[in-house]
């Protein structure tokens, strides 16, 4: 593990920003340079599957120790020497896209979508960037920490709100 | 009187001549007992509660022999039982779903979430499927056991058999 | 199966379609396994295109999550994978266990081990049911429904609820099995392979059965992981692939089982695949109820396991007499929850639950992340069920066997 790390760090000087253990290896890395940092993880180390992909929202995090408000997380897997692996991007909310990996994984098509649901993320490369849990219509990003658990009466779905106010005029 | 004597009761208001083919009874109680005798609820499964109602269905609590089997189709059933959380996305289809059903039709609310939204107080989740549907019978639990499914449609049994006037078509 | 797909595209090709045909199947379907919506485009009965809109069951469990704390989360967990709840609750209890730095002891592992495998199989008779009654074999919906209300009986001697256990607790589980129980496992595993045998009579030979399973949704080795399936459906198509043996958890790293694989990776061999896991499972119960023997009267919930009752402001790291379980401490904030995150997988019945946790120091986890199986096998649909018939589309829904909780969360 330690080999393959530093021999990442050797190759994709600028894209890596950091080497940190935790429970599993996370790389931080850099948003440029970051689709041929995967693609080389994909074809010529193994990281073949990829477990999951999601976005957090450090909006007023205490323990905060960059001025970005989002990250995108992998959690990346080699099948073949039982590896996992942890890559974080981070994304400031002014300037909020990513590229996509759907073309590398196609995993990633709906994890994408979601973040981008969720989050108002926009992935770069994206064959069908449209939201996925929530309707089309839907007002906001429900993950963001800014957006409240529980709508009260007047930021209520519109379609929702319709159909409650037809079924009382019905009755 | 005369009646009293001479007919047996065979459901409650409802007497026959002993021997023949004749039944005698105000009309609305014997179509109620008619249809209370055989409701046939859509199999319409929403979420956790879905699969007890499968239970419920299946080999150890035997719905058939109450009369009740389930419908795959709106057009054909009596009984909306809204079994699990309702979401805002999914509101207007069960409202759809219930729109297609013939008159008369009845509504169970199946767990905590289709009563009230349960323990979901959330952005997505409608508070209860009466917001939107007329609920005849409500059923708490998270999941209801089986054995409260049952009690909640031996109770619309009881319901429709006291009814009169709702849906009199006939009048 | 190929013939007469053949013979539908030769047709199509002569008669030139002008414009397909679309057709919207759910949400409201007696088929799609609870509130799935398929939008389908056609060319006769074949399958051209087809899109899984799903959603209607999006719950928001993720941003509730974030405003209960950390033993609350479990319930919410039981009503993803409603199924199997015990394997999630196993997964949520895991992450937190990682991030607060608790060691279970070894009595609660193996009570985990064997609640986690006797949902794995609740899960999979209710997917042979359900499977086999949407392809057309009643009678087997019957007899696991039978067998699965003895298991659910089961459950609730151990804990009170027959879905939604919340059994597995931060730290170990919520008590201990009495010799009743124990009592009644054994004869269960004792009674249940011989059913297993009856099932597959039922349906192994089957001819209907055969021709509606064999060689649909073929899907290699390779496109089964760079789709991100898991669990039997990537076991189907014969890679190895199980959180069991790879990051051993609980006590799976104690029992002996086998991984079983299959080799064509279509329909029927993920049938044989699960199949083979209930004789499994039933084996790893057995051994966990061996050594329940040795580890008798040990404790079964961590000695610093969080109390159910955790106060939103956090109790003292260690107040000086040694406080009762469930007394809420009025002290300084002091964070609970060290600051950071985990990551925990589990080997779910449907395929690998994943959760990765961020905490902020205070009660409440910061953001939860739940991975779940479901939603990456409904993203699978596209691909499996090109060129495929309608009716196969029922056969491709039963054998990824999906559930829409844990899909929308």
């Amino acid at each position: 593990m330690e080999e393959l790390l530093s021999e990442l760090k050797e190759k994709f000087p600028t894209v890596i920003i950091e080497i940190q253990e935790k429970d599993y290896f996370t790389l931080i890395c850099k948003r440029a340079g970051f689709l041929d940092l995967m693609k080389y993880l994909k074809d010529e180390k193994g990281f073949k599957y990829l477990i999951d992909l999601c976005g957090v929202d450090y909006l007023e995090y205490k323990y905060k120790n960059f001025k970005e408000r989002f990250e995108v997380v992998y959690h990346l897997y080699n099948l073949d020497n039982k590896t996992l692996l942890r890559l974080k991007v981070r994304i400031p909310e002014e300037d909020c896209w990513h590229f996509s990996v759907t073309p590398l994984f196609r995993t990633a098509n709906w994890f994408e979508r979601e973040v981008y649901d969720m989050f108002g993320i926009s992935f770069k490369g994206h064959p069908n960037l449209k939201r996925i849990l929530m309707p089309d219509d839907w007002e906001g990003h429900p993950l963001r920490k800014d957006y409240p658990v529980y709508l009260e009466e007047e930021q209520e779905w519109k379609t929702y709100k319709e159909l409650k106010e037809k079924i009382k005029e019905q009755s | 009187m005369g009646i009293e004597k001479d007919t047996i009761e065979i459901a409650p208001g409802i007497r026959q001549v002993p021997g023949t083919p004749v039944v005698i009874s105000p009309i609305d109680k014997i179509i109620n007992w008619a249809r209370a005798g055989s409701m046939w609820p859509v199999t319409f499964g929403l979420a956790c509660c879905a699969i007890e109602m499968m239970a419920t269905g299946a080999s150890h609590f035997d719905l058939d022999r109450y009369g009740i089997i389930f419908r795959a189709t709106p057009r054909q059933a009596d009984v909306l039982i809204v079994a699990g959380t309702v979401t805002k996305k999914m509101a207007p289809i069960v409202r759809r779903v219930y729109d297609q059903m013939p008159e008369p039709k009845y509504v169970i609310a199946m767990g905590s979430c289709a009563c009230s939204g349960g323990i979901f107080k959330t952005y997505s989740v409608a508070q209860g499927a009466d917001e939107f549907l007329p609920v005849d019978i409500y059923i708490p639990g998270c999941p209801p056991r089986p054995e409260a499914l049952l009690f909640g449609l031996l109770n619309l049994q009881q319901k429709i058999k006291r009814e009169a006037k709702r849906w009199g078509f006939w009048r | 199966m190929t013939t007469y797909l053949e013979i539908n595209k030769k047709q199509v090709n002569e008669e030139k379609w002008e414009e397909p045909f679309y057709l919207n199947m759910g949400p409201q379907h007696p088929s799609t396994h609870g509130v799935l919506r398929l939008f389908l485009e056609l060319e006769g009965e074949t399958i051209v295109n087809c899109t899984p809109i799903i959603g209607y069951l999006h719950r928001g469990v993720e941003k509730l999550a974030e405003t209960l704390n950390y033993n609350q989360t479990i319930v919410l967990s039981d009503r993803l994978d409603y199924i199997a709840s015990a394997a999630n609750n196993t997964a949520f209890a895991l992450a937190f266990e990682k991030l607060m730095g608790l060691e279970v002891p070894r009595r609660a592992k193996l009570l985990r081990t064997i609640v986690c495998e006797m949902a794995r199989i609740c899960n999979h008779l209710l997917w042979l049911a359900t499977h086999a009654l949407d392809i057309g074999a009643m009678t087997v919906f019957l007899y696991c429904f039978r067998d699965r209300e003895w298991l659910l009986n089961i459950y609730e001697k151990i804990c009170g609820a027959r879905l939604t256990h919340t059994y597995v607790r931060i730290g170990g589980v919520r008590q201990d099995f009495t010799q009743e129980i124990i009592d009644e496992l054994y004869k269960f595993t004792e009674e249940f392979p011989p059913r297993i045998y009856d099932y597959e009579t039922l349906i192994d030979v089957n001819r209907i059965w055969l021709k509606r399973t064999k060689g649909i949704a073929v899907v290699s080795a390779e496109d089964a992981i760079n789709l991100g399936l898991t669990g039997p459906v990537l076991r189907g198509s014969g890679v190895p692939y199980d959180v069991r043996k790879f990051r051993p958890y609980d006590a799976y790293g104690e029992v002996d089982f086998i991984v079983p694989t299959g080799k064509n990776g279509d329909t029927y061999d993920r049938y044989r695949v699960r199949m083979e896991e209930l004789r499994q499972s039933n084996r790893i119960i057995r051994q966990c109820l061996d050594k329940l023997s040795e580890t008798e009267g040990e404790p079964v919930l961590a000695e610093n396991a969080p109390d159910l009752l955790i106060p939103e402001k956090v109790r003292k790291p260690e107040p000086k007499p040694v406080p009762k379980k469930g007394v809420i401490f009025k002290g300084e904030e002091v964070p609970v929850v060290p600051p950071g995150e985990a990551f925990a997988s589990i080997e779910s019945p449907k395929g690998e639950l994943a959760v990765y946790v961020v905490s902020d120091g205070s009660g409440k986890p910061w953001r939860l992340r739940v991975r779940t199986p479901s939603f990456v096998h409904i993203s699978a649909i596209p691909f499996m069920a090109k060129n495929h018939l309608i009716a196969d589309l029922i056969a491709i829904i039963g054998t990824l066997d999906i559930v829409l909780g844990d899909s929308d969360r």
